[in-house]
């Protein structure tokens, strides 16, 4: 077998080394009835190189990839075309088979990378400290209202509506065990997020709330308002970006005042790989908050001739040495995403992500105008930064269904996110980057067109 | 701070330095410092190309608009990729050695895996295309789990949660919702402690008290302490098998029987499962959940701490309850992705109303990139080559355990052959000198260490994972490193404490780390240490 280096004489020599007879004797403590006396019935026998890159193949064809089809799908997972370079760099040995840094001096390629990360990630965020990732961002999520929890000592989490609804489903199913308490709703289809409702609903008991940016709608809220009425009642703002890409053209939650900003990495560098693995990003804006944070973090220091080196820091607070009193029970996280969200996003720099920024604004307020002029579409949103939801005046979930039929992946209905909610059924979440066309984009137009007349 | 060097580290003319022994920029040869992204990095440059476009009347952004930098640094594609191969090569890899991490399974990564992952119709798709588009992708997900559930004799398996921590949550949520669903409020979960400190960690973040199981003189869980503790406030026990001592827990039917009569559910922490993949089925020793680390036994890489994939399989009681979304196959072989949408009526439909999901743990539907890839390392491997690596592996391990217990002290060594990993205590070390400097000296003689000071049963543990990967030359040669390292210790060599001596680094402050913590880059920071120059090590 081509992964397995030992020779049947390496395996007699090491048995008689060991004083073993046969490799039975290994396992001799395996109770013998459970021991298995073959290959397991029911499964393949070892397979060459050839034969499973076929098999493998064959199921990949069966899946449209967005890169065949026009492509306007968001939702909390964006299509953006990520350089050569960066794949380039992730398929390293160096990188792609090295683990979690515990041994520092051997590690610095990791552990600067990590730091440079953390910086990248906090400056984005507009936040003093960023960790070194999370599993995703509906993940960070949940752990940024368990540590508000931690800081504030309170139980109840105010969502807002528009926080993406897997995102809610995940704060959900978490707090049913820990006993917070959940306040959340629907979004109302309206073309201003609706920040009033959301204060009205603080108060002195709330621990948190937590408010996407730009949201599950596309729109975006002003951040600012929510904070000083939260931070009025003592609780916490924890803001949720999907899209780090927006960050470069609109002001970061952390310069409006949220305490936690967290959010889905993906977008820079990772691709859409069906959902995952993805990229957990988690900042605090205050600093006095590190020693509540989840995760890992990469901290500077020197070795002992002075020269600077990076480590993994206060640890205290993690599962290996706090046990049951940790802030998380997260070990592994997302190593290789994060450094490929690190080198796509040295890649672009200050200049590129703004420069990405405001093209995708741009295609995305050009896509709004075109399908506006589609008889049947309204375009709800007032605000957006590259996605934005449309009205079509019929079961938008079908009309997905069918166009893609035709090759033509024509973004998320809402009905597919909200399949309990009344009054959602013909939203359709509209999703426009740089990699969309203005020819996919009339495609889009006449294919709406033809359905709606 | 020196433009030529901005290692922290001021180089002089010396005599030393005249005689090439030190270097004006910190290099020693293929050796390369590399400053910090932002240290070389401008705002104004850029590694892409495109267009700027002028910020239009039709601007739709809530008069948000960004008006300060973000203080992000760009460099060109050439310097970027210079930038990230000169880290790299500060990194230890598999790729580059034995990488003996216990409990971490450092084994070979197949390339093979890597380009499977890669294809368009897996890399390319949107985790909410219309199921029609992403057939394929669900065909994988559904292949991926029936062979999780053949390999462990189990009933079902739910394979969002994201790494193995997620997976133990996923396991331990199960037995919270199957006792719920009886109205039977347990409150207690027993845990080992030679345990991952993960397992303590889960069982607390789901709400629940953790309370020890102690373990026998020969490194097992004691039946009969843990028997006596068993009773209606016991939700649950979480057992790793082989345990985190490299031994199999010989009572585990009978551990899982007692849970059971005690009406507990017992959660088997499977970041071992490399030792008896293809031997033992976890699910005729009575285990109820069980989570995969896909990244150890199924190969998928670490990636310098992630991403993993935690699978969890589950028991025909908890099968029920796993969490949403999860793929079945229907008789007509269509696989289905059932989310919280239909997942009621196909419940009825299919399942006779049995499935009462737990909820949601994560956006999507978990790590599709993992899945290829430990789909296609299985595919490879087929059931025969599967049972080889679980004896390959514990074929190693036990040859480094018997080839060091002479110069090691092997505190389980009487308790039976190991499994997967050879565990060692520092006993019999030179006062002074300990496991870490162990160790660094490791390091210097080219390996990555093995893991130390856990288990936290062994006083200085050093728990050693070769894994079926590497050939017997390559043990040899870390035999005789390792074995010469020991012999260090035990005589006292007093040179240990400073190593490593060839690193990158020297031995890093991390009081300093924690004490002062800096965890971003800050522009007018001076450098982290004074830039003195202490001797150096070795000449």
């Amino acid at each position: 077998m081509r992964y397995l280096p030992l020779t049947d004489t390496d395996r007699t020599d090491m048995l008689a080394t060991i004083g073993a007879s046969s490799i039975d004797d290994l396992f001799v403590d395996v109770p013998e009835e459970a021991r298995l006396d073959g290959p397991i019935h029911g499964l393949p026998l070892h397979a060459s190189e050839m034969a499973v890159e076929k098999h493998m193949r064959r199921l990949s064809k069966k899946n449209l990839a967005a890169a065949d089809a026009p492509f306007f799908l968001g939702a909390g997972a964006y299509r953006h075309h990520v350089p050569a370079s960066v794949d380039h760099i992730i398929q390293r040995g160096e990188f792609l088979t090295a683990y979690t840094p515990y041994q520092p001096e051997i590690a610095q390629g990791t552990l600067q990378m990590l730091f440079e990360f953390q910086t990248q990630v906090a400056r984005l965020y507009g936040c003093a400290v960023a960790n070194a990732s999370m599993y995703d961002g509906s993940t960070a999520c949940w752990e940024a209202v368990a540590m508000a929890g931690r800081v504030t000592r309170r139980k109840r989490v105010v969502l807002s509506g528009a926080l993406h609804p897997h995102y809610a489903e995940v704060v959900r199913t978490m707090a049913r065990f820990t006993e917070d308490e959940i306040a959340g709703a629907p979004p109302a289809l309206q073309p201003r997020p609706d920040n009033a409702g959301l204060i009205a609903r603080i108060d002195e008991q709330t621990s948190c709330v937590v408010v996407q940016y730009p949201d599950i709608l596309g729109r975006i809220p002003d951040l600012a308002e929510i904070a000083e009425a939260a931070h009025e009642k003592g609780a916490l703002l924890i803001a949720v970006n999907t899209e780090p890409v927006a960050l470069g053209a609109i002001k970061s939650p952390g310069e409006l005042g949220a305490d936690i900003v967290v959010g889905e990495g993906q977008a820079i560098g990772v691709g859409l790989q069906f959902g995952g693995p993805y990229l957990g990003l988690f900042a605090v804006r205050d600093p006095k908050h590190v020693r509540q944070m989840p995760g890992r973090l990469c901290g500077e220091t020197q070795d002992a001739e002075g020269k600077r080196g990076f480590v993994l820091t206060l640890s205290t607070r993690e599962q290996h040495i706090r046990r049951e009193k940790a802030t998380s029970n997260i070990c592994t996280n997302s190593g290789l995403c994060a450094l490929a969200f690190n080198v796509h996003m040295t890649l672009l720099g200050e200049k590129g992500l703004r420069r990405l920024a405001a093209w995708n604004h741009d295609l995305a307020c050009k896509a709004a105008d075109r399908l506006a002029q589609v008889p049947g579409v309204e375009v709800l949103n007032e605000s957006f930064f590259n996605e934005f939801t449309i009205r079509i005046g019929r079961n938008a979930r079908k009309l997905v269904r069918d166009l893609a039929g035709k090759g033509i992946l024509a973004g998320v209905s809402l009905g597919r996110l909200y399949p309990d909610s009344d009054g959602l059924d013909d939203a359709l979440l509209v999703a426009v980057t740089e990699t969309t066309t203005g020819e996919d984009i009339e495609t889009l137009a006449a294919a709406l067109g033809e359905a709606l007349s | 701070m020196s433009q030529a060097n901005k290692s922290g580290w001021k180089p002089e003319m010396t005599p030393e330095r005249r005689s090439g022994q030190e270097t004006v920029t910190g290099n020693r040869a293929l050796m390369l410092e590399e400053p910090l992204l932002f240290e070389i990095g401008h705002a104004e440059t850029t590694g892409v190309d495109l267009p700027e476009i002028e910020p239009g009347a039709s601007r739709r952004l809530a008069g948000m608009e960004r008006s300060d930098p973000i203080g992000l640094a760009g460099l060109s594609e050439p310097e970027t990729i210079r930038h990230y191969t000169r880290l790299s090569r500060q990194n230890y890899a598999i790729d580059l050695g034995l990488f003996p991490l216990g409990s971490c399974t450092m084994k070979h990564n197949p390339r093979l895996n890597e380009k499977v992952a890669r294809m368009p119709g897996f890399a390319d798709v949107h985790p909410l295309q219309p199921v029609e588009t992403v057939r394929g992708a669900l065909e994988v997900i559904n292949e991926l789990a029936f062979w999780l559930i053949d390999l462990t004799g189990m009933h079902g398996v739910a394979m969002s949660p994201k790494a193995g921590a997620h997976g133990e949550l996923c396991g331990i949520l199960c037995i919270r919702a199957a006792l719920e669903a009886r109205g039977d409020a347990r409150e207690v979960i027993l845990v080992p402690e030679s345990a991952h400190g993960t397992n303590p960690a889960t069982a607390a973040f789901a709400g629940y008290k953790v309370e020890d199981i102690p373990a026998t003189p020969e490194g097992r869980v004691d039946l009969d302490a843990l028997k006596a503790r068993l009773g209606p406030d016991v939700a649950g026990v979480m057992i790793t098998n082989p345990n985190t001592c490299g031994l199999f827990e010989r009572d585990m039917k009978a551990i899982s029987d007692a849970v059971h009569a005690a009406g507990g559910f017992v959660y088997c922490d499977g970041a071992n499962f490399n030792a008896i993949v293809g031997k033992v089925r976890p699910g005729d020793l009575g285990v109820d959940a069980m989570h995969i680390n896909l990244h150890k036994t199924f190969s998928t890489p670490h990636g310098g701490g992630g991403p993993g994939s935690g699978p969890v399989v589950l028991s025909e009681a908890l099968s029920p309850y796993g969490p949403l979304p999860y793929t079945a196959r229907t008789k007509d072989g269509v696989v289905h992705l059932v989310e919280e949408e239909g997942a009621e009526a196909f419940s009825q439909e299919h399942f006779g109303g049995r499935m009462r999901s737990f909820g949601r743990m994560t956006a999507f539907h978990g790590q599709m990139g993992m899945f290829t890839r430990a789909l296609t390392y299985m595919l490879s491997h087929g059931a025969d080559g599967l049972r080889q690596v679980a004896e390959d592996a514990v074929l190693n391990a036990n040859y480094i355990l018997r080839s060091l217990d002479d110069v090691l002290h092997a505190p389980f060594g009487d308790s039976g052959p190991c499994m997967h990993e050879a565990l060692f205590g520092d006993k019999g070390f030179a006062d002074g000198l300990s496991t870490l400097d162990l160790a660094k000296g490791l390091i210097d003689e080219g390996y990555h260490p093995m893991t130390m000071y856990f288990p936290l049963v062994v006083h200085g543990a050093m728990l050693v994972e070769p894994t079926e990967t590497e050939s017997k030359a390559g043990l040899d040669q870390f035999i005789a490193a390792f074995r010469s390292v020991a012999e260090r210790a035990r005589a006292g060599d007093e040179s240990l404490k400073q190593a490593p001596y060839h690193a990158p680094r020297r031995r890093l402050d991390e009081t300093q780390a924690a004490r002062k913590p800096v965890l971003a880059w800050q522009e007018d920071e001076a450098p982290a240490g004074t830039p003195t120059r202490s001797e150096r090590g070795g000449s």
